[in-house]
């Protein structure tokens, strides 16, 4: 079992989510990150006052997934999150011990 | 004829009236500072410095009642310099009246709006030492300010009593409508030895300090450009032409004035700025104030276009000189205040108002502007230094500056165990481009780095 990971631009997170759901994955878990590669970020002005922000807004996907399912998704994710420009993000995938549903108990691949 | 008899028969109802609705517009514009001054801190203190607005309308008219209108307006004790003991508690207001045959209002309405000024003017200085000062610090700087300096100046610029009023409007006859020097430099002059005694925050100029609400702060000043017509045009203490010209006034210096300050950014940083728009309002209504009475609306637009320009330029000093006037009191009130009073000594004419003077540029030659710098100049002398030694004792007897501890965390907590948002929950996509301190925790208050303050040799 894997964790597929995802740093991906905000107004993407609705892409990717139909993308995950088109290789038949059901769940998936999002949430606000702040971040930068090699994109620098931009400038604001308050009174004359310059600021440098360089932390721009991302979205993290995680999705727990079958091994045998890895390279579709992370493909379909690539995908769905490419625009071309800087700060497209990246996707990494990581192993997983153990996975449990919450509401039946259910463990390993069947709670996936 | 019991003065009750008097006061009847004489009272001006619709200049009483008028008098009633401006106390209630002056009254708004310190919540509208609450949220103008909110909006520019960082969101662990937003409501501490909404607080600090809100308990000078507490404390100021508890004291303006036991001896504050008293010591502002009572009987002059001599030279100018203060009022008397004539009405604490208000005792003998009840059926008084005030003001010119044809134009008498209550005394007490009179009163309550003056006490609106007051309130307001005390509330101002909160913007010098935002993020860092201790709320029972803060308390006692609110009372002994009052007493010392804001009730003293008022006295000087507001009181008239047939040449034995205050000695700034009634004897020296400096032109003064709405306040120049008793809120705008006397507020400039008093932010600047608060910002010096209790010192920078940790962290100034090298953390990110960026307003956390600009939302807020365009709607702080959108009400306070509406309550400043109470203020000015209030203060012509009846309903009549004048009024209508002040009213005008105020408007066109307030407009010219944003427009002024967004070119000055346009230029040297490249984009205008809501923030700019909304101080370079606040910066024109400053300047006109005291000229709002004197002026042409062209002369208005003058000093509006002159306030917006010179403020946005003055809210730099800070960085040049090192002092941490966190919201740019000394930049726009005590500069705008200087503005105005200066600009009447030019642009005064008595085709506006009879009972004032002429400026420069109307004949008067030099006499009424060497009486505005006189003014001027020891009100912000008086005020620096009485707030000096005021801020130095509290400092050394309860404590003004809050501990590093407390200043980190922000005051909200520490001061008030409050939280202003309480944002649970990821947001959807749609959000995520909103901003960088959409989190709400303490921490999280920024993830910028000040690059360059507008001093040239500037080291961040």
């Amino acid at each position: 079992m894997k964790l597929v990971t995802a740093v991906i631009k905000p107004f993407k997170l609705e892409d990717v989510k139909d993308a995950v759901e088109g290789v038949g994955i059901e769940g998936l878990t999002v949430s606000e990150a702040s971040g930068h590669g090699r994109q620098h970020g931009h400038t604001e002005v308050y009174r004359g006052a310059e600021y440098t922000v360089d932390l721009v807004p991302k979205v993290r996907v995680e999705v727990l997934v079958a091994d045998d399912q890895v390279d579709a998704v992370v493909d379909a994710i690539v995908k769905a999150a490419k625009t071309g420009q800087i700060g497209d993000g990246k996707v990494w995938v990581t192993s997983v011990e153990e996975v449990v549903r919450v509401r039946t108990g259910e463990r390993g691949q069947e709670a996936l | 004829m019991s003065s009750q008899f008097v006061g009847v028969a004489t009272i001006s109802a619709g200049d009483t009236a008028w008098v009633l609705m401006c106390a209630a517009l002056v009254l708004l514009m310190t919540p509208a500072l609450a949220l103008f001054y909110g909006g520019m801190v960082r969101a662990k203190n937003v409501l501490n410095m909404i607080m600090m607005s809100f308990i000078s309308m507490g404390i100021v008219t508890m004291i303006w009642v036991l001896y504050g209108f008293s010591l502002t307006f009572g009987t002059d004790t001599g030279w100018g310099v203060i009022g008397g003991f004539k009405y604490l508690g208000l005792e003998g207001t009840l059926d008084a009246v005030v003001g010119p045959e044809g134009s008498r209002i209550p005394m007490l309405a009179f009163s309550v709006f003056q006490l609106t000024f007051a309130i307001l003017t005390a509330a101002l200085l909160s913007g010098a030492i935002a993020d860092r000062v201790k709320f029972r610090g803060w308390i006692a700087l609110v009372a002994l300010w009052s007493t010392f300096v804001y009730f003293p100046i008022a006295h000087w610029a507001f009181f008239f009593d047939s040449g034995q009023g205050g000695w700034i409007a009634d004897r020296l006859q400096a032109l003064d409508f709405a306040g120049g020097t008793a809120v705008e430099i006397n507020s400039g002059a008093s932010a600047l030895a608060l910002a010096l005694v209790v010192g920078k925050r940790i962290g100034w100029r090298r953390d990110p300090m960026r307003p956390h609400s600009l939302p807020l702060v365009l709607l702080g000043a959108g009400l306070l450009w509406f309550g400043w017509f109470g203020f000015n045009a209030g203060s012509a203490l009846a309903a009549g032409q004048l009024t209508a010209t002040v009213f005008m006034n105020t408007q066109v210096a307030t407009a010219t004035a944003a427009l002024a300050w967004i070119l000055v950014e346009r230029i040297r940083d490249g984009k205008p700025t809501t923030l700019g728009v909304a101080s370079g309002a606040v910066a024109g209504a400053v300047a006109i104030t005291p000229a709002c009475g004197y002026v042409t609306p062209l002369g208005a637009m003058a000093i509006g276009l002159a306030g917006g320009a010179i403020c946005s330029l003055a809210v730099g000093l800070k960085y040049r000189f090192g002092y941490d006037d966190s919201l740019d009191v000394v930049g726009v009130h005590g500069v705008g205040g200087l503005v105005g009073m200066i600009g009447i000594g030019f642009l005064a004419t008595v085709s506006v108002n009879g009972a004032g003077a002429n400026g420069l540029f109307y004949g008067g030659g030099g006499g009424l502007l060497g009486r505005q710098l006189i003014a001027s100049g020891v009100t912000l002398a008086y005020a620096f230094t009485v707030t000096t030694v005021i801020a130095l004792i509290v400092e050394k007897t309860i404590g003004l500056r809050a501990t590093p501890e407390h200043e980190y965390a922000g005051l909200d907590i520490s001061e008030h165990a409050e939280s202003a948002y309480d944002f649970t929950g990821t947001s959807v996509a749609s959000f995520a481009g909103v901003g960088h301190g959409g989190f709400g925790h303490a921490g999280l208050s920024g993830s910028g780095t000040l690059t360059s303050p507008p001093s040239t040799e500037g080291n961040p």
